[in-house]
């Protein structure tokens, strides 16, 4: 690991001013995968800022109904909190899905959400890789690709986004919120990752000296229902091949209201805007369900060795909106 | 609601130069002022600067489960940590799990069930399955807790809530199912609370 220096930020706007013109500066959160990372020399910060002790470690009811999750929330924390077990069970499942006990207790939710690739070239630096360094190429094209995306690629990357979190924030419509060198904004989570085109370097939108300060969610009406559903080569502690969060509501047998993502398939989280249109107002039927996900898997291009992934998520999909629709309706 | 999270103390580390920083860690009950390569896990500077050598380096990454200790209650894993983000945590590893000459009952456990076979996996299997112990009190659910149970209420440990919540600790002699066994006799003895009721800060933790 190469040297570098530490900084503890006192406040928001302390560890923003500690980033700003740093290119190599990092913000430091739980370390999970930072800290990975640094030891595999895919990162060399010169300056890490913590920003573990900032005043983010809350989980406050908003005025309007919804959520607000400080982004130092810890994944654990996040995964057992009443409102979201009682309100948002897909982002629970989702983070309950992911990691093992003891990394979800030192996960946070910021740095969930910037989690890099686990794609293994981008992790070997003996290997070319565009993410890592740009113009390099992308050997996991013709390579090991078994677990990266069918969805969305590029000649230039074919990598996953790993994060479970992200997949359930993108269904919720919850939105990102960051504190940068030029104030503050608010992105959807459904937008803040983005597809790779010839800047694999860039996962998501946030930019350079952006602190992810806080996740929110709207408010959950009372006939929502939530899954997630992640399907991996072992029982625990795996990154998903294929993983589904829905948001369903169904009156009088049609659906209402539906969102869907898909995880395991794309550089980012994968709503299902096309399945959705089929889905709203349609009757919440199988037969439905199973053109939703066909009309959003039409567009799918699987590489030589994951063109599983398209069967799984077309039936993981249909499994989960089939159970959401059955609750529905018992209740 | 408040982050179980909160530190022993506001911690105040000090930079002593561009690359090391002056700090303290409760370990095992007892403070420690070190002066540190920021580099260094909390992991390295048990076995290398405090002579706790419990705390075993398996993969180096998160993945094995060897290094798991617990930080401020909470079980984590060590080689992870960089030590300097930890100041003015308290940190307990499997050496300061007894009490005295009478082992914790998890290490009762392990022994009477024969647990283990080469043993080195044996301290970060120990320390998870405290934290396991702890979060469930607590309530915090697993993937295979049902959608229905309440939220809050403290979570039955069934042999597949601690497969599930294990999963962070691999054995490579395959000793998982005395394990399973071990984690499961603490849990069921009513006398099990006593080293679990204190709470999220971890006092209950060999206090």
């Amino acid at each position: 690991m190469k040297p570098f220096g530490y900084v503890r930020a006192a406040s928001i706007g302390e560890a923003v001013r500690a980033a700003a013109g740093q290119p190599e500066a990092r913000f430091l959160g739980g370390g999970t995968n930072l800290v990975d990372l640094m030891k595999l020399g895919v990162e060399t910060p010169q300056l890490l800022i913590d920003v573990t002790r900032l005043p983010l470690d809350r989980i406050e009811e908003l005025p309007d109904g919804g959520l607000r999750i400080g982004a130092m929330v810890r994944n654990s924390e996040l995964a057992a909190a009443a409102p979201v077990r009682d309100r948002y069970p897909v982002l629970s499942q989702a983070l309950l899905a992911g990691a093992s006990g003891q990394l979800r207790n030192t996960a946070t939710t910021g740095g969930n959400l910037l989690q890099r690739t686990r794609c293994l070239y981008f992790q070997d630096t003996s290997k070319p890789c565009n993410k890592r360094e740009p113009g390099t190429g992308c050997p996991a094209r013709d390579g090991a690709h078994r677990d990266l995306a069918v969805l969305g690629h590029s000649e230039h990357c074919v990598a996953t986004q790993p994060s479970d979190m992200a997949v359930a924030l993108a269904a919720l419509d919850a939105t990102v919120h960051l504190h940068g060198p030029d104030g503050e904004r608010t992105v959807a989570a459904a937008e803040f990752h983005r597809l790779p085109g010839d800047k694999p370097e860039q996962d998501s939108v946030i930019g350079a000296g952006e602190l992810v300060t806080s996740v929110q969610l709207p408010p959950a009406s009372p006939g929502m229902r939530s899954r997630y559903r992640k399907a991996r080569d072992r029982a625990s502690f795996a990154f998903a091949l294929v993983s589904v969060g829905a948001v369903l509501e169904v009156r009088d047998g049609v659906v209402r209201h539906a969102a869907l993502a898909f995880g395991g398939l794309a550089h980012r989280p994968w709503r299902a805007r096309a399945a959705e249109k089929v889905l709203y107002g349609a009757p919440a039927t199988e037969d439905t369900f199973a053109r939703a996900a066909d009309a959003e898997l039409a567009a799918a291009r699987p590489l030589r060795d994951n063109g599983f992934k398209v069967p799984l998520a077309r039936n993981l999909a249909v499994g989960v909106l089939a159970d959401l629709a059955d609750r529905a309706a018992r209740s | 609601m408040e982050s179980t999270h909160q530190p022993a103390d506001a911690g105040g580390s000090r930079s002593v130069s561009d690359q090391c920083s002056e700090l303290v860690l409760y370990v095992n009950g007892k403070p420690h002022t070190l002066t540190l390569d920021h580099r260094a896990t909390v992991l390295d500077v048990l076995r290398e600067d405090l002579g706790l050598t419990g705390a075993k380096k398996g993969c180096d990454h998160g993945q094995c489960g060897a290094c798991t200790v617990l930080v401020d209650g909470r079980r984590a894993n060590s080689c992870l940590l960089l030590a300097v983000a930890q100041d003015g945590r308290r940190i307990t590893t499997v050496e300061g799990l007894a009490e005295g000459e009478r082992l914790h009952p998890l290490q009762e456990a392990f022994l009477e069930r024969d647990a283990l076979q080469c043993g080195y996996c044996t301290p970060g299997q120990i320390c998870s399955a405290v934290g396991v112990l702890a979060e469930a009190a607590d309530g915090f659910p697993s993937h295979v807790t049902p959608p229905g149970t309440g939220s809050g209420a403290p979570v039955e440990l069934t042999d597949d809530e601690i497969r599930e919540r294990m999963s962070g600790n691999l054995c490579r002699c395959g000793a998982y199912p005395r394990i399973v066994e071990a984690v499961g006799d603490v849990s069921a003895r009513a006398g099990a609370a006593s080293w679990t009721s204190g709470g999220p800060a971890g006092q209950g933790v060999a206090s």
